[in-house]
């Protein structure tokens, strides 16, 4: 009965989502940014491979930007939070104003399968958006670049497109409990958009002037103090997850680069350059890929919790 | 009579902080009754269905529904009880096939069967030709009838309905309250419904509980309610007798020092704590006297209205 029902109500949210009209408008906006700046990045790369390092080719497609237009993981990490709260940030307030979630509760279902049922329909739908505009991307790197990718550059680019969907998840999981928070689902939205706006541009801002306060930065200052500044700056960004989603993105797609942190030349001392493995890779990334998974599990809990015990009336 | 009791509530209460929605109510429904919750608006008669469906939880006190504890046995009383909410809601971008089937495939029944209940449903509350028409397009009163059917998706063998004549013309309440007696009489299922609206529930419930402030006053009969709600209460006979003369006003005024009459013409008004009817006409019949008409007022379901649910529930009326 209960895997049942739930099946039910993750096809319906699945078919709604599909066919809504926002949906329509966030993968074109998506699909048309991400494109752009891949098809810009491939042409311009396709004249500079043969003297520049051809390792990895295809992973340069995602973070080369060409012009005036950024890279693709730029775009992602900008439109990422977009499109997962464009997906729920009206999943519970909608169905209170129009009366129907009295209505779908008072049939024999459990109560989660109503807030699961729609949370696993947005993980659904932006899999396969990202997915798509993956296998586009890799297509247009074939035709533009005239040789497959290696599949150590498949197996990055397949984590990378999980990451992906991992950090619109999160976003998607604080709008829906936002849905639960905000009667209003404009009031939603304008919540939801006022955090991605702060964590995606502000919060970058905000660090650097706590950290010059705590480790103020002077002519006269030690070089142990202008490193303390610049990593509280960086811990502080980490908190923003678009922070985390930058620099896995930065590991997965780029294999030389080692850390985000701060080096010096001390550190440097002994070490080979080369590229990593992927597994050394993914090894860098994992606290970025715990905490994001910790901060979307958070935020679902809440939401399912205060959803539990909420009355329901008409 | 040998009757069990499908829906019974011990001690319910509600409170929102300070304030008690509803106050220790202890409430009995029978099997295939049709059973009337009345009450003004913000008397707890909303709460009350919630605590019943599980959709809240009571602050103390138990309820029943067919013997399973409603806070704990959610599950099982929602296969068995439909439940239409006051201004039941409906995706309004699918049809009204669409919704019901999306209702009976949460009902876990099988493709066929929904089908034929959709077609049966759809013909019964007279929507088969527009069932193919998206919901956003109806009007209150199909809606509601929507709701009816919605409801009856899964068969159920109790009905909670809340308010469902809130909102309808005339002709849509009249229909409503039809379905409702068509539900229970050849249906025979158990409804229970709330309403403000005391003189459209009369013509439907066999028993009614008249609620206000959280508060059961009284349940039962609508015949037997007015003499236990307003007990105490003045009562007021008006009659028409031929002739009238000062023999019948002395006569009328010794059967107890609280009865006062006035008489106008062949019109003859009898006021009274007691009730004095059986008095009077023994008087008349004793002195051939010929009664012509006889109505007696202050304890019926117009003196309850205008008791405790005028003002309010009016004015709302009107202005929908």
């Amino acid at each position: 009965m209960k895997s049942s029902s739930l099946r039910v109500l993750y096809k319906k949210e699945l078919a709604d989502n599909l066919h809504s009209q926002r949906f329509i408008i966030i993968l074109l906006l998506v699909a048309i940014t991400g494109l752009s700046s891949i098809f810009t990045a491939a042409y311009g790369m396709r004249d500079a491979t043969d003297n520049s390092n051809n390792d990895f080719i295809f992973l340069q497609l995602f973070t080369t930007s060409s012009g005036s237009i950024p890279s693709f993981t730029a775009f992602m990490s900008f439109l990422g939070p977009l499109t997962g709260l464009a997906l729920g940030f009206d999943a519970i307030n909608n169905e209170v104003n129009r009366g129907t979630l009295s209505k779908l509760l008072a049939q024999p279902i459990p109560r989660d399968a109503v807030i699961n049922g729609k949370f696993l329909a947005g993980v659904s739908v932006l899999s396969i958006m990202v997915f798509s505009l993956g296998l586009a991307i890799s297509s247009i790197g074939i035709i533009a670049f005239g040789i497959p990718p290696t599949f150590e550059e498949l197996m990055r680019i397949f984590v990378f497109l999980l990451i992906t969907i991992l950090y619109m998840s999160l976003w998607l999981a604080v709008s829906q409990m936002f849905s639960l928070f905000f009667r209003q689902s404009a009031t939603s939205a304008l919540a939801c958009i006022a955090l991605w706006l702060f964590l995606t541009v502000f919060a970058e801002l905000l660090a650097g002037v706590i950290a010059d306060a705590v480790y103020p930065v002077s002519s006269y200052s030690v070089l142990d103090n202008a490193l303390k500044n610049a990593n509280m700056k960086l811990m502080l960004n980490r908190i923003s997850p678009s922070t985390l989603y930058n620099e896995c993105s930065i590991y997965l797609l780029k294999p030389t680069v080692r850390t985000t942190s701060f080096v010096t030349e001390r550190d440097l001392i002994g070490a080979v350059a080369g590229a990593l493995p992927l597994t050394q890779s993914i090894l860098l990334l994992w606290p970025h890929l715990i905490t994001m998974a910790a901060l979307t599990m958070i935020s679902f809990a809440v939401s399912y919790i205060n959803f539990m015990s909420k009355e329901i009336r008409a | 009579m040998d009757r069990t009791a499908v829906i019974k509530t011990e001690n319910l209460t509600k409170k929102y902080g300070e304030n008690i929605a509803v106050n220790n109510l202890n409430l009995e429904i029978y099997e295939g009754e049709v059973f009337g919750l009345l009450g003004p608006n913000g008397a707890g008669k909303t709460t009350t269905i919630l605590m019943l469906m599980g959709m809240t939880e009571p602050t103390s006190g138990t309820a029943y529904i067919n013997g399973n504890l409603t806070t704990k046995d959610t599950l099982k009383i929602k296969r068995i009880v439909g439940y239409m909410p006051d201004r039941v809601g409906f995706y309004d971008d699918m049809t009204a096939r669409e919704n019901l089937r999306f209702t009976g495939r949460l009902n876990g029944l099988d493709t066929k069967t929904i089908e034929d209940r959709i077609n049966e449903l759809l013909e019964r509350v007279g929507l088969s030709e527009v069932g193919d028409k998206k919901v956003g397009t109806y009007s209150r009163g199909m809606k509601q009838r929507l709701g009816i059917a919605d409801t009856l998706m899964k068969d159920p063998k109790i009905m909670i309905l809340d308010e469902p004549t809130q909102g309808l013309d005339p002709e849509g309440i009249n229909e409503m309250l039809g379905f409702i007696s068509d539900l229970a009489r050849t249906d025979k299922r158990t409804i229970l419904v709330s309403s403000h609206l005391l003189h459209q529930m009369q013509k439907i419930c066999d028993r009614v509980g008249i609620f206000i402030k959280g508060k059961l006053l009284a349940a039962g009969p609508i015949s037997t309610l007015g003499d236990r709600v307003l007990a105490g209460q003045e009562l007021t006979i008006e009659m028409n007798v031929s002739p009238v003369d000062d023999k019948l006003i002395s006569l009328v005024k010794a059967i107890d020092k609280e009865v006062r009459v006035d008489a106008d013409g062949e019109n003859v008004v009898v006021k009274s704590t007691k009730e004095v009817r059986k008095d009077i006409l023994k008087i008349l019949y004793e002195n051939n006297y010929e009664l012509l008409y006889l109505k007696q007022s202050g304890r019926d379901l117009d003196d309850i209205y205008s008791r405790y649910f005028a003002g309010e529930g009016v004015k709302k009326d009107e202005k929908q």
